[in-house]
């Protein structure tokens, strides 16, 4: 199963509405709740960090019997230090992100806790893709 | 002899944990809270208490059953706790649900709260009857 979300940037009134709609799906395809709980999680994260940094984005999502691959690909300035913006803490988020409630550097490090496998690439002045994978089964 | 005390324990842990729960009715009456939405879900039972205003910190919660207490007013605490199947929320300091916010919450069955308390206030109080921190 294929699903797509377009992503706008600095449009937080939306942040949030791909993660949801994944969330649906995967009750209603009765995964593990805990599983879906790690899952949206780092989507949302990952959603929450188009909307913060770029000026627009895409999520793809790949769902089959054993796991969820998510590709989140954005068009924005992209990141200089992918090992420094993995720390915990470390953020260059804007006093409107930060008024949101986010822009911590929690964001990179949480969806590495929760996914089975991420992947972050990025080309500065073009953009950043972050792959996400988890397995639907413990 | 061995399942039978085995039962017991399981039995008697499950009761204690049981009794730690504590009804949202409660927690709504000590903080004179108004109740925005989730009427009809003021007997459903929270665990655990955690307070924050940055929404990264509530998605690292692993733990069921939290209530979280806020200052943040917006869309993004629904969604935040939405993402961390987080169903009841407190707001202090006269925040004032929007619209929106209120949208989003009733879709996801949620109780949402509102009290003049301040954050200091509210924490406190409920540390008063024995509302476990997650942490």
């Amino acid at each position: 199963m294929e699903l797509k979300y377009e992503v706008e940037g600095g449009n937080f009134t939306i942040a949030g509405n791909a993660s949801s709609g994944v969330k649906k799906l995967l009750k209603q395809l009765n995964v593990d709740p805990k599983v879906i709980k790690r899952i949206v999680v780092a989507l949302y994260e990952g959603e929450v960090n188009v909307v913060a940094h770029a000026y627009k984005g895409i999520i793809y999502v790949d769902i089959n019997a054993e796991r969820i691959h998510i590709v989140i690909e954005d068009e924005g300035p992209g990141i200089p230090d992918i090992d420094l913006a993995m720390t915990v803490g470390y953020s260059t988020a804007s006093a409107k992100v930060r008024e949101m409630g986010f822009g911590a550097g929690m964001g990179l490090p949480n969806m590495k806790r929760n996914a089975d496998v991420l992947k972050v690439s990025s080309a500065v002045g073009k953009g950043t893709v972050v792959e996400l994978i988890t397995y639907l089964s413990n | 002899m061995y399942s039978g005390n085995f039962s017991l324990m399981s039995w008697f842990l499950w009761f204690v944990f049981q009794s730690r729960l504590m009804k949202i009715r409660e927690v709504a009456e000590l903080l004179s809270a108004r109740v925005v939405c989730g009427d009809d879900k003021l007997d459903h039972l929270i665990a655990y208490g955690f307070a924050s205003d940055l929404m990264s910190d509530v998605l690292t919660l692993e733990c069921e059953n939290v209530l979280l207490v806020t200052g943040l007013c917006n869309l993004q605490t629904i969604r935040t706790a939405e993402m961390a199947d987080i169903t009841c929320i407190v707001f202090v300091r006269n925040k004032i649900v929007s619209e929106d916010m209120l949208s989003v919450a009733q879709e996801n069955n949620m109780i949402l709260l509102e009290t003049s308390y301040s954050m200091y206030r509210t924490v406190g109080l409920l540390h008063t009857i024995n509302l476990p921190p997650v942490f």
